[in-house]
C-alpha cells in the first residue's frame, strides 16, 4: 500500500508546487502553497516522522502561510503583473531548471544504484515524539538554544522594521 | 507493487520540488511569490533530510528539519516585514522596478 | 486481505456514527443556545415550531437550504466557493482522534493533541479566504481581525495545554485520560484550565471575543456576503469548533470518560455539555471586548501567566 500513497502524495505535491509558481493571482499561489505543505506533511507521515508532520502543518501551513496571506491583504494591488519585460529571463530560467533536473537525476541514479535496504530500522522506541524529544534535549541541546536566540532576534527585527513611529 | 518505497524515490521528489522552487525564484517578478518559492525549496530540503534520517535509522535528519522549519519561520517573518516596508515606500512589489541603486 | 476490508468497513461505520452524532449535536446546539439564552433573559426562546420549539433547527436548516445562493460579481469565484468548506472540514476532522470511551475512538494517534491543534489552526484559512473572496470592505476588515485574534489565541491555547501534557507525559489522548485515573488535571492545573477556557472562547469567536462577527460592528464580519448553505457551513463550523474545544477540555482537564455509574460515553457527553452550557452562559452575560483590549489581554496578560504556569509545573515535577 505504501507505494500507492507515496505516488499519490508526491504527484499532489509536485502539481501543487507547479501551480504555486504559475498562477497570476497571488492569493491562489498562497493557497496552493498551503496545499503543497499538506502533501509534504503527508510524505513525512509516510517516513515515520509524525511529530514533524504535525509541526509542519502547525507551523508552516498554520502560521507562516497565514502571515503570508495577511501580507497579501496589506500589499494587494488590484492589477495583476502584466508587465512582461523579463528580457528572456523566463526562458533561460526554464532551461536552467531542466538542466538542473537532469543533473540531479544523474547524481541520484549514479549514487544509489540499487535500492539498498529500503526499510532500514524505522526509529520508533516508545513513540516518535518521545525519542525525538530525548534526542533534541540531549544531543542537540546547543543548537536548540541557538535557535531560540535566533527566533528572538527575528522577532525583534520584524517588529522594529514594520512598526510605525508613534509620536506621544 | 513491491512492499516499500526506496530512498531514491524520496530524493527525486525532493529534487523535483527544489527545482520547481528554483525556477519560481528565477522566473517570477513578484517579491511575495519569490519568498513563497524559497519556502518551497526549504520544504524540498526537509523531505530529503527526513528521508535520509529514516533510512539511516537515527534522528539527526528530523531534528535538523525541525531547525529548518524554525529558521524558515524566522526568515519569513523578517522577509515579510521587509516587503511591507518596501511596499510602503515604493508602491510596487515588482522586483524589476526596485532598482534605485542601479548605475 | 479480508481483514483489511473488515477494518476499513469498521472505521467507515465509526466515522458515519461520529459524523452523524456531531451534525445532530451541532444542529441542536443552535436550538439549545436560543432556549438557554431566552430563559436567562426571562423569555421563552423558540416555542412555535414543534413542541416547545424542538423542530426549530430543522426549520432553520430548510430555510438556509432553500435560500438563493448569491455570489458577488467581483468576487473570486473559486476561493469564495471553497472558504466555507475550508472552515468546516478542519472542525470535523478533528473528531477523528477524540476518545469518547476507552475503546470508542475513530483512530488512535500518538500525537493526538498536536493533531487537533494543527487542524484547528487550519480553520483560520476559511476566514481569510472568505474575507478575501468577498471583495467588500467589511468582509476584509472582519476577516483580518478575526484571523489575527484566532491565531494569537491558538498560541495561548497550545501553551495552556503544555501543563497537563507535562503531567501526563504523552500527547496521546487515551493515555492522558488514563493518567487522570486518580485525580483530574483540573485539580493540578487550575490556572491552565482558566487559560484554556479564555483561549478557547477567543478561538471559537464567542462572546466576549466575538467582535469579528458582531452584527452591530462590521455588518457581519467575514461572512457578510454569504447566504444560504455557505452561511450555514460557517455557522456549523463555529458550533463544531465549540464542541471540539469542549471535548478537549473534558479530555485534558476533566478526565474524559471516567465516572462512577453511567457508561463512559454518557459521562463524556455530560462533560462536553457542561462546557457548552458555560459558553452559552458567557454569551448571555458578558459584554463584548474591544479589539485592542482583546489583543492586550492576550499578549500582555495571558501569555506571561501561561509561561509562568509551565515553569511552575516543570519545577514541581522536577522536585517531586
Amino acid at each position: 500500500m505504501e507505494p500507492f500513497f507515496f505516488f499519490l502524495f508526491a504527484a499532489g505535491a509536485v502539481i501543487s508546487a507547479l501551480l504555486v509558481i504559475s498562477r497570476r493571482n497571488i492569493m491562489h499561489c498562497a493557497l496552493f502553497l498551503v496545499l503543497t505543505f499538506f502533501f509534504v506533511a503527508a510524505i513525512f507521515v509516510l517516513l515515520n516522522a509524525e511529530f514533524l508532520a504535525a509541526v509542519q502543518v502547525l507551523v508552516y501551513a498554520g502560521a507562516i502561510m497565514v502571515l503570508f496571506t495577511f501580507v497579501i491583504f496589506l500589499v494587494h494591488i488590484p492589477r495583476t503583473e502584466k508587465i512582461r519585460r523579463t528580457f528572456g529571463q523566463k526562458n533561460l530560467a526554464l532551461a536552467l531548471g531542466v538542466f538542473l533536473g537532469l543533473e540531479v537525476a544523474y547524481i541520484v541514479y549514479g549514487a544509489i544504484s540499487a535500492p539498498a535496504s529500503p526499510a532500514a530500522a524505522p526509529v520508533v522506541q516508545g513513540g516518535n515524539t518521545e525519542s525525538f524529544g530525548v534526542a533534541l534535549f540531549t544531543r542537540f541541546l546547543f543548537p536548540f538554544e541557538i535557535v531560540s536566540v535566533l527566533l528572538l532576534a527575528a522577532m525583534i527585527g520584524a517588529i522594529v522594521l514594520a512598526k510605525k513611529e508613534i509620536d506621544r | 507493487m513491491s512492499g516499500a518505497v526506496p530512498l531514491s524515490y524520496y530524493l527525486i521528489l525532493g529534487a523535483l520540488l527544489f527545482i520547481i522552487g528554483a525556477v519560481g525564484v528565477l522566473t517570477r517578478r513578484n517579491a511575495l511569490v519569490i519568498l513563497m518559492s524559497i519556502e518551497l525549496m526549504l520544504n524540498a530540503v526537509n523531505i530529503t533530510l527526513v528521508a535520509f534520517s529514516r533510512f539511516q535509522g537515527n534522528f539527526t535528519g528530523q531534528i535538523f528539519s525541525l531547525f529548518i522549519i524554525a529558521v524558515a519561520a524566522a526568515e519569513a517573518a523578517v522577509g515579510l516585514a521587509i516587503i511591507i516596508v518596501l511596499f510602503n515606500n515604493r508602491e510596487t512589489l515588482n522586483v524589476d522596478e526596485i532598482n534605485l541603486m542601479k548605475w | 486481505m479480508p481483514t483489511v476490508v473488515v477494518e476499513i468497513i469498521v472505521v467507515l461505520v465509526k466515522i458515519a456514527v461520529v459524523f452523524g452524532a456531531v451534525a445532530l449535536v451541532v444542529a441542536y446546539l443552535t436550538y439549545l443556545e436560543r432556549k438557554v439564552i431566552g430563559h436567562m433573559q426571562h423569555r421563552m426562546g423558540p416555542m412555535r415550531v414543534g413542541w416547545h420549539g424542538l423542530l426549530q433547527p430543522i426549520a432553520d436548516g430548510l430555510k438556509l437550504f432553500t435560500k438563493e445562493d448569491i455570489i458577488p460579481s467581483q468576487a473570486d469565484r473559486w476561493v469564495f466557493f471553497l472558504a466555507p468548506v475550508v472552515s468546516l472540514v478542519p472542525a470535523f476532522i478533528a473528531y477523528a482522534v477524540i476518545p469518547f470511551d476507552r475503546n470508542f475512538y475513530i483512530t488512535h494517534l500518538n500525537i493526538g493533541v498536536l493533531y487537533i491543534l494543527a487542524v484547528s489552526s487550519l480553520g483560520v484559512y476559511g476566514i481569510v479566504m472568505a474575507g478575501w473572496a468577498s471583495n467588500s470592505k467589511y468582509a476584509i476588515l472582519g476577516s483580518f481581525r478575526s484571523a489575527a485574534q484566532m491565531f494569537s489565541y491558538e498560541i495561548f491555547l497550545g501553551f495552556s495545554l503544555i501543563g497537563p501534557l507535562m503531567i501526563a507525559g504523552s500527547l496521546d489522548l487515551v493515555k492522558i485520560v488514563d493518567a487522570q485515573s486518580k485525580v483530574w488535571f483540573i485539580v493540578y492545573q487550575p490556572v491552565a484550565f482558566l487559560l484554556f477556557l479564555v483561549a478557547a472562547t477567543a478561538e471559537t469567536n464567542r462572546v466576549p471575543f466575538d467582535l469579528p462577527e458582531a452584527e452591530t460592528e462590521l455588518v457581519a464580519g467575514f461572512h457578510t456576503e454569504y447566504s444560504g448553505m455557505k452561511f450555514a457551513f460557517f455557522f456549523m463550523a463555529e458550533y463544531a469548533n465549540m464542541v471540539i474545544v469542549g471535548a478537549m477540555a473534558s479530555v485534558l482537564f476533566l478526565g474524559g470518560w471516567s465516572g462512577p455509574v453511567l457508561p463512559g460515553v454518557i459521562w463524556f457527553f455530560l462533560k462536553v455539555m457542561a462546557f457548552i452550557f458555560l459558553f452559552i452562559w458567557l454569551r448571555a452575560t458578558l459584554p463584548r471586548l474591544r479589539y485592542d483590549q482583546l489583543m492586550y489581554m492576550g499578549w500582555k496578560v495571558m501569555f506571561p501567566i501561561a509561561i509562568l504556569n509551565i515553569v511552575g509545573t516543570g519545577l514541581v515535577i522536577y522536585l517531586l
